[in-house]
Order: structure tokens, then sequence, then C-alpha cells
């Protein structure tokens, strides 16, 4: 499984994929598949996944015992994930933690944190400086401060030693709050200019939400660990997208006669600041946090039709 | 697929006479909420309800079967229940949650089913989802329009509309008038013309009354769950069925009505396309 995943970051990143990779990747999709379609709760889908893996790790002992190289390949498959704190609440790192009940399979079969300042204490500006390692997954949480050095400095550090970078949450895709910022305030009255992280590097993925809900979390690990790339799509369609707002809910939906007033955005608002006025969102600019929510879960911006009949089993 | 994936497709209708009386069609809607309400498979609804002014549908969380009755009826205007989902959630504190909707809601609801992006522990409580058949929807202000400038009568006065037999009716005390249809053309909300779903694809249970006799729906059970419920409605008497008219007043019309739905729509798209405006992405 996750040579696949790797394969995908090498595909990903325009690196050469070795010439078996199709047929790994078509094996993949069936494993996948069949997590998906057993399951409809992500907390379910998890323990899943995790049974599975554990099963093929089981399925393939009698090699490891043959070699002990390929025991070391086999701990040190699990995707190499760091969470990167940049100017945000960390609510998307609790989001993650609220997984209550996979999170301690997350963390100890699935997934190996190995960078960060919440989860792991592995930080390059922390007291002990430790040097940051490669990663598969750089998760970024917050935006990122233009007159914070340090920010800067660890952003482009991350951009070279992980393979995919991921807006992880709407601070870090959109800016969010932080756009209101316009410094002046303790501790630091210099620091006002927060943008979003695409703004400076490249991003490959992004989780947008205020925060990122548990499930989606959840959802996406299962996705990650899988290589179920279908699913990730619209995250990876909205890595570059730096712009979200209520107002761009009126802009790219209701001016562009796609608006049906079906009020998904304004289920979607974390902060009321829409409501429906005679069938069409309405947007009170002084409630936004431009988190993007909405733009998001309208289904006039993007509809994902196969994976809702295959969660359905239609 | 005209009609997507299904079960079955069959004609029927409450037993209840108390549906009956308010219902639009069949009183599919209001007897399988009704249903799943006293089975404890959802603990509340939410449906479009009444207001103090005449045709304005509000949002409304159904937590009885009394409450079912007073929103039944076809409102040809928004009420977008999905809105409410959150309140029910978090205020009512409801773990099991039904909603019905237009092809176009379900889609919306469906979406934040897949892709929960931010909303926490929301989407996951919805549990059953009824899918009403939809050519279109009007702004509130084109009904009035069309009621007070072409039929000579007021929303106030209009005791229910429907649509049927090519023609868009109201009930008033005067007793049923009905215009032709292609008279409530350019009235319909733009975001419609783009719309291909005429049977709510996505659904648990699609519901509506092309298809049927009057007093009747044509309802397809679709997923799983939807399914269960559904039959568990027949077996206890409050839904009754009979096999679908096959033919030119039954699933024929259906389907020539769903594909002419869908050409219709395409066909808007390319439009749009050519003149550089965006679509929704299919993924
Ligand atoms: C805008 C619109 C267009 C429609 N177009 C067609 C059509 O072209 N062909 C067709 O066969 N059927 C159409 N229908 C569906 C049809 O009118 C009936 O609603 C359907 O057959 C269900 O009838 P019932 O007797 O089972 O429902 P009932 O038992 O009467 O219950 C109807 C339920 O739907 C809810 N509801 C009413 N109006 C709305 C609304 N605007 N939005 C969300 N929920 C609502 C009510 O609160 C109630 O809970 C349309 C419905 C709407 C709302
Ligand atoms: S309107 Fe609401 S959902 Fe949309 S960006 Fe603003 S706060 Fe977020
Ligand atoms: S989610 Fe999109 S289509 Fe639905 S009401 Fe909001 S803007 Fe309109
Ligand atoms: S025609 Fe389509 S877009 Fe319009 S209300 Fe019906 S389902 Fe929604």
């Amino acid at each position: 499984m996750l040579e696949g995943l790797k394969k995908w970051f090498n595909k990903l990143l325009g690196r050469e994929a070795k010439p078996d990779a199709e047929d790994e990747k078509a094996k993949l999709k069936d494993s996948v598949q069949q997590v998906v379609e057993a399951e409809s709760k992500p907390a379910e889908e998890a323990k899943k996944a995790a049974d599975a893996a554990k099963a093929e790790a089981e399925s393939s002992e009698p090699n490891i015992e043959e070699s002990s190289t390929q025991e070391v390949e086999k701990v040190a498959d699990k995707p190499r994930v760091g969470y990167i704190h940049m100017s945000g609440c960390t609510g998307d790192g609790m989001s993650l933690t609220e997984n209550y009940d996979i999170l301690s399979t997350v963390l100890t079969e699935m997934i190996d944190i190995v960078y960060g300042t919440t989860l792991v204490d592995v930080w390059t500006e922390g007291t002990f400086a430790q040097e940051m390692p490669e990663m598969d997954v750089a998760l970024i949480e917050g935006s990122v401060c233009l007159q914070d050095e340090h920010s800067i400095k660890e952003l482009l550090e991350v951009r070279e030693k992980a393979g995919l970078v991921v807006a992880f949450g709407s601070c870090a895709m959109t800016g969010c709050f932080t756009r209101y910022s316009r410094g002046g305030q303790l501790a630091q009255p210099k620091h006002e200019s927060f943008v979003p992280i695409s703004n400076l590097v490249k991003v490959d993925a992004a989780i947008p939400g205020c925060p990122a809900s548990p499930e989606i979390i959840a959802k996406t690990i299962v996705a990650l660990v899988n290589g179920d790339m279908d699913y990730l799509t619209p995250m990876l369609n909205m890595a570059a997208c730096d712009l979200a707002c209520g107002c761009d809910l009126q802009t790219s939906v209701v001016n562009k006669a796609l608006c049906c007033g079906c009020g998904t955005c304004v289920l979607a608002c974390p902060t009321r600041a829409l409501e429906m006025v005679e069938g069409r969102p309405s947007h009170n600019k002084s409630r936004c946090i431009k988190c993007g929510a909405c733009s998001t879960h309208c289904p006039r911006t993007w509809f994902p039709a196969e994976r809702v009949k295959k969660d359905l089993g239609l | 697929m005209a009609f997507g994936t299904y079960k079955e497709v069959v004609c029927a209708r409450s037993t209840d006479k108390d549906i009956q009386k308010v219902s639009q069609d069949g009183g599919i809607v209001t007897a399988l909420f009704a249903y799943a309400l006293e089975e404890n498979i959802i603990e509340g609804a939410i449906v479009a309800g009444d207001t103090e002014d005449p045709w304005k549908p509000e949002p409304t969380i159904a937590l009885s079967r009394e409450d079912l009755l007073a929103a039944a009826g076809t409102k040809y205007t928004f009420s977008p229940n999905a809105i409410k989902i959150k309140e029910a959630v978090r205020q009512n504190g409801l773990e099991k949650i039904g909603t019905v909707g237009t092809p176009c809601q379900i889609m919306g609801l469906r979406k934040m089913q897949s892709y929960p992006f931010s909303t926490r522990f929301v989407a996951d409580k919805i549990k059953l989802m009824i899918g009403i058949f939809c050519t279109e929807n009007f702004p509130r202000d084109s009904l009035r329009t069309f009621i007070d400038g072409k039929l000579h009568s007021s929303l106030a006065a209009t005791t229910k509309m429907d649509i049927g037999k090519g023609k868009f009716w109201i009930d008033t005390v005067d007793g049923k008038q009905g215009l032709k249809i292609k008279e409530t053309h350019g009235y319909e909300q733009a975001g419609c013309n783009i719309c291909r779903d005429l049977v709510a694809k996505y659904a648990d249970v699609s519901t509506g009354s092309i298809g049927s006799a009057d007093g009747w729906s044509t309802v397809f059970p679709r997923t799983e769950g939807g399914n269960e419920v559904f039959q568990a409605a027949v077996e206890a008497g409050l839904i009754e069925t009979k096999p679908m008219d096959e033919g030119k007043f039954g699933l024929e019309l259906l389907e020539k009505l769903a594909n002419n739905k869908a050409d219709k729509g395409n066909a808007e798209r390319e439009r749009r396309l050519g003149l550089g405006l965006p679509l929704p992405q299919e993924l």
C-alpha cells in the first residue's frame, strides 16, 4: 500500500514513476474501494484501513523473518508526517486529536509524526533546536506572517524537506481570520501581514475548514494511507486557492447564475455570516472570517458525483 | 440512466386519511417521516413549514406527527431545509435527522457527507434523505407575479399549488384555475436551467407525482437504508403500493420528462460555456 503512496508522491512531484507503477495503482484503487464501500463512518473506515494494514503486515510476516532489513523497511514505511504550526489557533490540530476512537491507531499504526511542536516535541526553533527531518507529508496549520523570519525560514525549509505540503485548515489555505490583522499589537506590533502559505511556497493540497472537521481529517488520513488519489482530488484542486470568502460565493456562484437556493453554504458557515434571503445567501461581511467553507461546500462550485454514488452504494 | 440507481419503482400512497387530506400527492414524504419518527429511526425531520406570510415557507424542525402534518404539501418556492440541520443537532441535540429536498438540496447534503470539510459532526446525523422530483423552482415574487398578473388571484387567496397535466394550478375559494406551463417559463430561477436531475438520484428514497394518478406517488427506494424504511412502512400497512403503469402516462412519461430535463440542462450548459461562463466542476 505505502509503495503506492510513494509512487503517487513521485508522480505528483513530477519525478519518474517506475514501470510497474500503474499496476500497483490499480491494485491500490481496488483495496481502497473495498474499504470505502464497506463503511460510511470515518472512524470505522480508519479502523478498517488500520486492520487491513495490520493483516497485510501479518500475512507478510514470514518474509520479515527471513530478513531483518525488511523489517526495518516495514516500520519505516508508515508515512512520516510533520505538523507545522504557523499563525493559527491550533484548532485543526485539536480537530485531529478529536478522533478519539481512532487516534491511538492512527498515531501508532498508520502514521509517524516526525516533526512538530504539538503532538511531538521536535522543532528547529525549539530550545533544543533539532534538525528538520525528511517528511512524506507536512500538515501546515496557520497563515504565514511576512514579518516573522522564523516562520518564513521554517516554511521554506518544510517545502524542501516534505514530499507533500498540505495547507491544513483555512488559515493556511486562505489566511482566514488572520487576514484582518493590521499589526500594532503586542507581543509583536510589527507583525501585521499574514498571508496564505501558497503565497510563499508551492502547496500540493488544502483541507479547508475553521477548523477542518475531525471527520474530514480521518477521511483524508485513510485516503492518504491507501493512496486513494480520487478522494483527494478536491484537496489537490484547492491547493492554489488563496481567496475565499462569503463575497466569493456571491461573485462565483450567485453572480454566475449558478445558485439553486439549496442553503448548504449557510449550513457550512461557522460564524452565521450567511443567511438565506429570498432563496439566496446574503453575506454579512462583519461576521465573515474568510474561511471559505461556504464556497467549498456549495454543490454548484464542484460536485463529487462518483464519490457520492460510491459512498451510498449506488 | 434517466432514473439513476434504484431498488424498484412503485406507485404508492399513504393509507392514513389525515395525511391524504393535507399531502401534495400520495403523502409518501409525510408518511415515511411519521413512520421513521414513530420507530425512532429519526428523532426529527426538517421540513418546509408555513409562516405568517402566505407561501413563504421556512425550514422547520418537525418533532411530531402533528408538526409533519402542518408542513405537508408542496411550496413551489425556496425552503432551504439544510440551514436548520446544525440547529437540530446542536440546539435540539438530535442524533438522527430526516430531511426532504429537491434534487439540488440533496446534492448539497450528500457532498457534505462525503466531504465534511468544515461541519464538525453534523452531516453524519442525517439518516433519512427524501428527495422530491423537481422540474424547476420559483422565487416567491415570480409566483406572486404570475398568480396576480396572469391568474388574477393572489398568494393569500391560494390554498394549494400544483403542477400537472401541462398546467400550473391554484386552488382558491373560487375553485381551481390553471395556467399553461409555458406561461410560467422565464419565471423559474436561473440556477434551475443547468439542472439535469429530475428524480433526485442521490436521495435515500425519491418520490414525485409524475407517472402516477392523482392522489398517488411514484416512488424510487434507492439506498439500502432508504429501501429498508420504505419496505417496513409498507409492511406496517402505513403505505399501500401497486405496480407502476409502464405506459404513456406512467414510466414512459417520467422517462421522457427526465431525459428532456437532462437535454435542456446540457444545452444551457453548452450555451454558457460558449459565453465563457463557469459551470460546476464534476468530479
Ligand atoms: C419546487 C418543487 C418542484 C417540484 N416539481 C415536481 C415535478 O416537476 N414533478 C413531480 O412529479 N413532482 C414535483 N415536485 C414534488 C411534488 O410536488 C411533491 O412534493 C412530492 O410528490 C411529494 O408529495 P407527497 O404527497 O409525498 O409529500 P407530502 O406528504 O405532501 O410532503 C411534502 C414534504 O415536502 C416539504 N416541502 C414542500 N415544499 C418544499 C420545498 N420547496 N423545499 C423543500 N421541501 C419542501 C414539505 O414540508 C413536506 O414535508 C416538486 C416539488 C417542489 C418543492
Ligand atoms: S461567509 Fe461564512 S463560510 Fe463563507 S467565508 Fe465567511 S465565515 Fe466562512
Ligand atoms: S450552497 Fe451554493 S447553490 Fe446552495 S444556496 Fe449557497 S450559493 Fe446557492
Ligand atoms: S430544477 Fe434542479 S436546481 Fe432547480 S430547484 Fe429543482 S433540483 Fe434545484
